[in-house]
């Protein structure tokens, strides 16, 4: 058949929203407003102790208390803001510092290349863990935002090797080399070309970042070298639980919960967006 | 200074111990239709990169590449950037990475067709972009163009992408369109209108075309003048008439002969 005939015969209707999309806007949406809502109010004082202790879940305490007496819900409701935190904060020191290393290392020269490469293996082979004490040792104590930094910085490296990948990848195509030949920069290959179309692949291994991210702050937090007490985050909630798991499982399953729907619901969230920027998904 | 629009002396191109392209020297004038032959690994796509300062890394050039009468090998990259565009344009085998996947095909166009005009420091409003845009997508011979630039690459058919890649590096106003294989791709009817209109545009616009094929009957209908390479040389050279009705070199009378028995077996089902 000739090309001349035929083209798409209507002009492209914007299908419905992706359904992972409005799922993941939803569950991430309500750990949201739930995470704001805690900066000025919660059922109970965090710290208080707000009843008995290991009371089963009832009106007064949605999610019963923990070892201590305090209101479950409402450490899991302060849990919320501080996974969010982390998560955010993670990926995107990760993201900066990951995508802008991957990219200089997919433009550079062959031999700058290679010692690219070479750090990064080094710098991913380096447990977190190590550099949060780094870290940690070179500020002025554990927090929430050392932690923050650490697991960024531990996620860059894996960030820029993606991205390293991708970018080199999309540089190999005749587009990028016909619009070279007409005289584009490199800075608006970069930004026209090179990100749009790494960008899809590259946010749903963000997605999957943070929920890498939130449990590493809990790893960190047991370990004395993430967010100090009373904020407890969902991780330090389930090590506490863990003495009492057997008598009172739900100290654990909580906390538990909440983490795996926010962890779902980014993931979903990612899905849904790359779906949406993909034209031909779109149109489909 | 030369006026010729692409002037190749003696270009070897090597990559470490290995020599890939051996003191080849071609020539190109203004509004030529030059067509380059040979068989796969022949080293032509090689010479077509070098020629806008494009080869990857690790393949170094030496001899003399002279592109609008400025020297390409060993220039700046800044340098060829400006030249490029100017005096080059290329259009590739691969209509399914011709385009940028992502992009409405006018967002492509414009694009080109801003840079071109910015280029030549006169500016352009929304407008006028449009307008161009629109004129190239007629230029060549696409279909409902208020409609095509909206789609995206995945939405039009393989010819019809090369199509707008012609018309992306028409946007250019180059002096030299190179064409590395624009037509293998596609099947035999859309390969003889694209290379009619690559023909014609060429011609209206007096610009100069260097045809790389591997197929015989194909660089015969559009080019004037063939150059036929094997493994990194030249091995024979002349006018489409001269090199079809007296092939000098063995490797062109089999290539001929190739070419024969194919139309033969095209033929006698008939
Ligand atoms: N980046 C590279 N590094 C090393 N060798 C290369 C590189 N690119 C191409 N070559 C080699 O150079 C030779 C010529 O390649 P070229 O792409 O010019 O062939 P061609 O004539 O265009 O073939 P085809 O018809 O298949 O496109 C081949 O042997 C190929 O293996
Ligand atoms: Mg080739």
């Amino acid at each position: 058949m000739s090309d001349l005939v035929s083209l798409p015969a209507t002009t492209r209707t914007r299908g419905p929203l992706p359904r992972a999309l409005l799922v993941g806007l939803f569950i991430v949406g309500l750990q949201l407003v739930i995470a704001l809502m805690t900066l000025v109010w919660t059922p109970y004082d965090p710290s208080a102790l707000a009843g008995q202790r290991l009371e089963a879940p009832s009106l007064i305490h949605l999610a019963g208390t923990d070892r201590l007496g305090r209101d479950l819900f409402t450490l899991i409701m302060i849990g919320a803001r501080i996974a969010l935190t982390v998560g955010c904060g993670a990926i995107l020191i990760g993201g900066l510092i990951g995508v802008t290393i991957g990219l200089a290392a997919a433009f550079a020269a062959r031999t700058l290349d290679d010692v690219f490469a070479a750090g990064l293996d080094i710098l991913i082979a380096f447990p977190t863990l190590l550099i949060a004490m780094l870290i940690v040792a070179s500020s002025d104590g554990a927090s929430l935002w050392t932690a923050t930094l650490a697991i960024g910085v531990a996620n860059s490296a894996i960030v820029a090797r993606l991205t390293r990948i991708l970018g080199k990848r999309v540089l190999a195509l005749d587009y990028i080399t016909a619009a070279r030949i007409s005289g584009s920069s490199w800075l608006s290959i970069v930004f026209r070309h090179v990100l749009p179309n790494i960008w899809p692949t590259l946010m749903v291994n963000l997605a999957l970042q943070f929920g890498l991210a939130v449990i590493a702050e809990a790893s960190l937090s047991y370990l004395g070298l993430g967010t100090p007490p009373p904020n407890a985050s969902w991780g330090r909630l389930l090590q506490e639980a863990q003495a009492t798991v057997q008598t009172a499982p739900l100290g654990a399953i909580a906390p538990g919960l909440a983490l795996v729907a926010l962890v779902i619901g980014i993931n979903l969230l990612a899905d849904g967006l790359r779906d949406l920027s993909d034209p031909a998904r779109r149109s489909a | 200074m030369s006026a010729l629009v692409l002037d190749i002396d003696r270009l070897s191109i090597t990559s470490g111990a290995r020599r890939l392209v051996e003191e080849i020297s071609l020539r190109v004038a203004p509004g030529e239709r030059v067509g380059l032959i040979g068989e796969s690994g022949s080293g032509k796509s090689l010479t077509a990169l070098a020629s806008v300062g494009l080869l990857a890394e690790g393949l170094v050039p030496s001899g003399s590449i002279r592109l609008g009468g400025h020297q390409v090998v060993g220039a700046a990259d800044s340098a060829l950037a400006k030249l490029r565009g100017e005096v080059a344009a290329m259009v590739f085998q691969e209509p399914l990475t011709a385009l940028d996947p992502l992009m409405p095909i006018g967002r492509q166009l414009a694009e080109v067709v801003r840079r071109h005009a910015r280029r030549n420091r006169h500016s352009m409003d929304r407008r006028s972009v449009e307008r161009a845009v629109l004129d190239l997508v007629r230029q060549v011979s696409l279909p409902h163009p208020d409609r095509l630039v909206r789609s995206f690459p995945h939405e039009i058919s393989g010819g019809q992408r090369q199509r707008v890649a012609i018309a992306m590096a028409l946007a250019c106003e180059p002096q030299l369109l190179i064409a590395d294989e624009p037509t293998t791709a596609l099947d035999v009817t859309t390969q003889a209108e694209i290379l009619t209109l690559l023909r014609d545009l060429v011609t209206a616009r007096n610009m100069a075309l260097l045809f790389i094929s591997h197929d015989l009957p194909v660089v015969a209908g559009i080019a004037e003048r063939v150059i036929v390479m094997r493994q990194g040389a030249i091995v024979e050279e002349g006018t489409v008439s001269q090199v079809f009705a007296k092939p000098a070199h063995a490797y062109t009378k089999s290539l001929m002969a190739a070419a024969r028995s194919f139309d033969d077996a095209l033929e006698i089902p008939r």
